[in-house]
């Protein structure tokens, strides 16, 4: 299982903050768990749309599609950041 | 070296730089930096502002901002201090205080952090507008600012 967190819009946006999902066997990405999220409804298809401008980070530190998952990671999702 | 901090509650800009110098004879200059809530963003009068973070993170992508400018000039010192939740016009937001012995590292350090800040740290500001709620967008000139820091150029644009 990984964790995975949403943050700003993008958390309102799929309606959704915080959930626990099962890790697909093989070697698992970033960009297999992104696949896992568009394939579920219109909200999430629409809210992880190629294109659209979102972050992602693994365990609390900026990554990427290829950034490889491991069982009990946390992964976040959210918008380009606007602090400051 | 750095003190980093994430809270709701406002911050006394000048007990934050007198952290920075008491008991210390070595320190030559100290920049800061405030950054307050305007009642005006993308031609919209704001009311309120609230600000969302990713706690853990936060903290630890300041840290590491901190550890690059470190890195990057002679410091003696450096806080940060960034608030969330609500927050409403002539609000102070953050604050950034550097100190060195001689004032080109703090003022170099101190805008380096903050354009690191803006572009790096896990922080989201949602407006009331009369229009109503919205997210504030990330602005491109953000990242050219934070961009040229990476670059080695000096000056903007």
């Amino acid at each position: 299982m990984v964790t995975l967190l949403y943050f700003a819009s993008l958390r309102e946006r799929v309606d959704c903050a915080r959930e626990q999902v099962a890790l697909p066997p093989g070697t698992p990405t970033v960009a297999t768990i992104v696949d896992t999220l568009r394939a579920r409804d219109g909200r999430w298809s629409a809210a992880f749309a190629p294109g659209l401008a979102w972050r992602v980070a693994v365990n609390q530190s900026m990554a990427d599609l290829a950034t490889p998952l491991k069982p009990g990671d946390e992964v976040a999702f959210f918008p380009p950041v606007t602090g400051g | 070296m750095a003190h980093v901090r994430v809270q709701e509650a406002p911050f006394d800009a000048g007990r934050e730089i007198a952290a920075l110098t008491e008991g210390r004879r070595d320190v030559g200059a100290v920049a800061t930096f405030v950054g307050l809530v305007r009642d005006l963003n993308d031609g919209a009068a704001v009311s309120r502002m609230t600000l969302e973070h990713y706690p853990g993170m936060t903290e630890r992508a300041l840290e590491d901002i901190c550890a690059q400018a470190a890195a990057r000039w002679d410091l003696l010192d450096l806080r940060v201090v960034h608030r969330v939740g609500p927050l409403v016009p002539g609000d102070a937001i953050v604050l950034v205080a550097v100190s060195s012995a001689h004032r080109g590292e703090a003022f170099a350090a101190c805008e380096f952090v903050m354009d690191f800040l803006k572009t790096r740290a896990p922080f989201w500001k949602k407006e009331e507008t009369p229009g109503g709620e919205r997210w504030v967008e990330a602005r491109a000139s953000d990242d050219e600012a934070a961009g040229r820091w990476v670059e080695g150029g000096e000056g903007r644009g």
